[in-house]
This record gives C-alpha cells, sequence and structure tokens, in this order.
C-alpha cells in the first residue's frame, strides 16, 4: 500500500506541475458551461431553468474528459523506461498506474469544484438535500474511476502520447449525443434511441435527478453501466500492463 | 555467482534474439556485454532484471529464478536503462526521496539518503531545480544516483554512457569505478570497446543472441593475433577499393587489418594491391585494438 501512496503523491506533484492538463482540467468546464448558458441556453426551452438543467451534463462531459487524460501520463511512462525502473523494484508494478488514477480522481474532484461554484454564480440553484450531493459524488466517483482505468489502459498500448489523447476526443463527443444539453424528446427518434441507450445519459439523467430534487428513475442502469465498466477496464489495464511490460 | 543462465532463449515472433546463452558472472567483478546492435544485450538485461520472460533456458540471480522468484531478484538488483529514467517534472531530490519511498524507508530516512546521494553524485547545487533543465550528463548522474538508493548488490547498465558528451563520459566512467571500490558488482552493456576496456574485468562478446569470445581485454585482443597492420592511402576512395582487394575495416584513409605480424602476410597484403593497382603511402603496425577483436569476431560469426 505504501508503494501506491507515493506514487499517488507522485501523480499529483506530476499533474500539478503539468500546467496544460491543469489548465484543461479546470478552464474548460467553466468555459463551456458559460458557452451553453448564456449562448445556447437562450435558443433551448426546457421546463426548468437551463442552468439547472445543463450543470449535471457539464460536469459528466468535463469529468468524462478530464479522466481520459489518464492515457497521456500513462503513455509517457510506459515510453521512457520509467515503467521500467518501477517494475525491476520490489514493489507491485501497476501502483504506478494506481497513481495516475487517483491523481485524476483529485484533478476531476477540482474541475466539479470549480464548475458547481461558477454555476452557482451563473444563478445554479440546487435544491439537494447533503444527502442526495453525496449520492450525486459517488456515482460521479465510481464514473470517473471507470474512465480513468480505461484510459490507463489506452495509455499503456499507445503507440505515442498522442495516440493515447485520442480517447479524450470520444469522450469530448459522445456526451453530446445524450440528454446533456437538450432533452432527448427533441431529437430525430433514431439519435433518440442511440441517445436513450448510450451509458452517460442515465449517469447524467441520475446527477440532474439528485440534485435538483426530482425522482431518481436510472439510478440503476447509471450504477450498472458505472460500475461494470469500472470492473472491465481495471482488469483490461492491469492486465494489459502485465502482458505489455512483460514481452 | 551472482549472475548464472543456462541455454537462455528469447524469440519475438520469428526472430530469435537470445540464442541458449550462457553466462556466469563473479560477485564483485565487473561484466561487460559487448556487441553491436541486435546482438541481444539489452534483451539479455531485460531478463535478468525480470522484466522480461526468456521463452527457453533458466537464468539465477543471487540464487533467485528470475522467472519463479522475481520479487526475490528485484529486491537485490537495479536497473538503470538506456534512457534515463527520471521525472522531468520533478526536481532531483524529489526523485531520489520518491525512489527511497518506494523502497519503504521513512520520510526522513529517504530525506537523508536522498541529500547522501545529491552530494556523492555533485548534484548538490541542482538538487531542487526540476530535472528539465539538467544536461545530459547530469540526467545520468541523477539516474544512477537513483539505482543506487537501495545499495543493490548487483547493478545493470545499459549504455551507460551513449549520447554523452565526452566530459559527462568520463565523469559517468569515475562513477562506475568508485561503485566497484564499495564491492557492487555491475553488469553493463555497451557498443564501445573503450568503454568495456576501461571498465570491466571480464568482457563477453556478444553476437545474434549467443556468446562469441569471453574474457580479458588482453586475452580477447592476443585471440585475433598480435598485430594490426595500418595502411594509408591517398584518399578515402582508395582505401575503401583497397578493402575490397584485402579486406580490413576503413577509416577514412587508413585501412586496418589484423595480422599474424609475419613479413609473409605483409608481403601478401601488399602483392595483392600492387596487382589491384593500389597504391600505398605508408604502413604501420602495432597490437590490436578492442575495436579489431570485435571486427574479426563477429566477422567470423556472421
Amino acid at each position: 500500500m505504501s508503494a501506491a501512496t507515493t506514487m499517488v503523491g507522485r501523480s499529483i506533484r506530476l499533474s500539478r506541475r503539468n500546467l496544460d492538463t491543469a489548465i484543461m482540467a479546470v478552464v474548460l468546464p467553466v468555459l463551456m458551461m458559460a458557452l451553453f448558458v448564456y449562448v445556447f441556453g437562450g435558443a433551448i426551452s426546457s421546463v426548468q431553468s437551463y442552468v439547472d438543467y445543463v450543470v449535471p451534463g457539464i460536469v459528466v462531459l468535463c469529468t468524462g474528459y478530464g479522466a481520459t487524460s489518464t492515457a497521456m501520463p500513462v503513455a509517457d511512462d510506459m515510453k521512457k523506461g520509467v515503467v521500467d525502473r518501477f517494475r525491476s523494484m520490489p514493489i507491485s508494478g501497476f501502483s504506478v498506474l494506481t497513481g495516475h488514477v487517483v491523481a485524476s480522481v483529485a484533478r476531476n474532484a477540482l474541475a466539479t469544484f470549480a464548475v458547481v461554484l461558477v454555476a452557482l454564480l451563473m444563478g445554479f440553484r440546487p435544491t439537494a438535500s447533503v444527502g442526495a450531493w453525496a449520492l450525486a459524488m459517488g456515482l460521479l466517483l465510481v464514473y470517473v474511476l471507470a474512465l480513468s482505468w480505461l484510459a490507463a489502459g489506452f495509455g499503456v498500448i499507445a503507440r505515442s502520447v498522442e495516440s493515447a489523447s485520442l480517447l479524450g476526443f470520444f469522450m469530448l463527443f459522445l456526451p453530446y449525443l445524450s440528454s446533456a444539453f437538450v432533452p432527448v424528446a427533441t431529437m430525430p427518434p433514431w439519435l433518440r434511441a442511440v441517445s436513450e441507450h448510450q451509458p452517460i445519459t442515465p449517469v447524467i439523467e441520475t446527477v440532474r435527478a439528485l440534485l435538483t430534487d426530482q425522482p431518481v428513475t436510472s439510478g440503476r442502469p447509471a450504477l450498472a453501466w458505472s460500475g461494470g465498466l469500472l470492473v472491465v477496464a481495471f482488469t483490461w489495464a492491469t492486465w494489459l500492463f502485465r502482458r505489455i511490460s512483460s514481452r | 555467482m551472482i549472475v548464472e543462465t543456462e541455454g537462455l532463449t528469447k524469440r519475438y515472433g520469428t526472430r530469435t534474439v537470445l540464442n541458449g546463452l550462457d553466462l556466469e558472472v563473479a560477485e564483485g567483478s565487473v561484466l561487460a556485454l559487448l556487441g553491436p546492435n541486435g546482438a541481444g544485450k539489452t534483451t539479455t538485461i531485460r531478463v535478468l532484471s525480470t522484466l522480461t520472460r526468456p521463452d527457453g533456458g533458466s537464468a539465477r540471480v543471487c540464487g533467485f529464478d528470475v522467472v519463479r522468484q522475481a520479487a526475490d531478484v528485484r529486491g537485490v538488483i537495479s536497473l538503470t536503462g538506456q534512457y534515463a529514467a527520471v521525472d522531468e517534472e520533478q526536481t532531483g531530490r524529489e526523485n531520489l526521496v520518491m525512489i527511497a519511498r518506494l523502497h519503504r524507508r521513512t520520510r526522513p530516512a529517504a530525506r537523508a539518503r536522498a541529500s547522501e546521494l545529491l552530494e556523492r553524485f555533485g548534484l548538490v547545487d541542482a538538487a531542487d531545480r526540476r530535472v528539465r533543465t539538467y544536461s545530459g550528463g547530469m540526467r545520468r548522474r541523477l539516474d544512477l544516483a537513483m539505482s543506487l538508493v537501495a545499495r543493490p548488490r548487483l547493478l545493470f547498465l545499459d549504455e551507460p554512457t551513449t549520447g554523452l558528451d565526452p566530459v559527462s563520459r568520463t565523469t559517468t566512467w569515475d562513477a562506475i569505478g568508485d561503485l566497484v571500490r564499495d564491492g557492487v558488482t555491475i553488469f553493463l552493456t555497451t557498443q564501445y570497446l573503450e568503454e568495456a576496456d576501461r571498465l570491466a574485468d571480464r568482457i563477453v562478446v556478444l553476437h545474434n543472441g549467443g556468446v562469441v569470445a569471453d574474457g580479458t581485454a588482453d586475452a580477447l585482443k592476443n585471440s585475433v593475433g598480435g598485430t594490426r597492420l595500418d595502411l594509408t592511402f591517398a584518399s578515402r576512395e582508395e582505401a575503401l577499393r583497397a578493402r575490397s582487394a584485402v579486406g580490413g575495416l576503413a577509416d577514412g584513409p587508413t585501412l586496418g587489418l589484423p595480422s599474424d605480424g609475419s613479413a609473409a602476410h605483409l608481403h601478401r597484403v601488399l602483392d595483392d594491391l600492387l596487382a589491384a593497382r593500389i597504391h600505398v603511402l605508408r604502413v604501420a603496425t602495432h597490437r590490436p585494438t578492442l575495436d579489431d577483436v570485435f571486427t574479426t569476431l563477429t566477422a567470423v560469426a556472421a
């Protein structure tokens, strides 16, 4: 366990010093939110105030994207031979991955905090109880962990740091095909089918319902998708790490 | 024996990288594994440091099997790879403290060990600067220092001075020399014969995944014949033409040839050159360098 703690310290220090990632992690979500609330918000009609509608979507989009940035430091370590040093030491080799994943959770917690803070300034009025907040954050934690482990796996097999960042583009795009920004009812039927059944929609719906004090209807699929992905991604990433690095 | 391998084999697809390698290294000695690119040097180090699983044969380090007792092996070795495995965005001190913490030292003990090593490797002034700002030589020294945090019994150095300028190379050699005096066994790979000559007690020449020569630098030099002929021509082109006539290794306008030192051999070479209408400007003879050994051995084995 002490090796993992040291690795977490390392990864957090590295992400704090990587200015690009740090800025992207916090500034991107805030800008996205301003864009949606002030530019598109007026044109989109929703039953509740648009800022209340969109904040959960922004949080899920940005944490999803932020989590995928885990792939880059992992790919960097694999390429630079740092992993070889760690693996030749009497410690559990994949604690280096654990370090990057936990740092990703820390970055996303910070980003979420910044988004909620700015959202409050823009008129976001959550009506959730402390318990509902805790549940929403708990679900987001599982979601971020799952995507971070998935990204860590991509980092292990990526041929370069640049290709490791491709997963991020995908995760930046996927939430648009969900209920993040507009209710799915406004979409053409085929797209609606996609949006309703893709994994991000139940996560967004659940977080939104929890924060705005609505009945939670998609908690089960949200947890199943996130938890399932977490188990699969963790197994895949650690298996890949053992396999790739013992060649 | 601190390292013992028997019939070690490793294949990547259809390419055989290690072809039944037998190797023994005595504790406290310095072994240089010498060979051209692709000879299997790095793969040997990766197998011995538990990073790569061999396909066949066995390898023991300090008596531990590298596959079945990998964790025990990791406890007694350290690896300095071909590329400095240091965190660019951490300072030199942070890198060292991190490694010490990974070796389960307490925080104060880790700090003390880091300061000690910074002092020893002449990195005190740069200790609190990010490694990104270090020169190539400083990086290598830090890399070496990181490998020594846990006081290993056996240190693997994969091409420790590749890409370094001559001054940094000399300081790295001095640092390695100090380790030897401390009793650390060193297993290094190199493409530089000068490096093997200077550092190693014993040199193993690797070619196509197998050992083609094994011995001290002097023994190897003697094995290729006592003398080397240096023939100098008017131009590089002439030297290359001469090479196609009599063989050898061209270096600018000079052609080096292994020889038994006899007048008859010299006669024969000059006759051949005369027949090819190549004019020799000067002839010199001297003891072979390891370069000659290398060229001869790898040419024979190929």
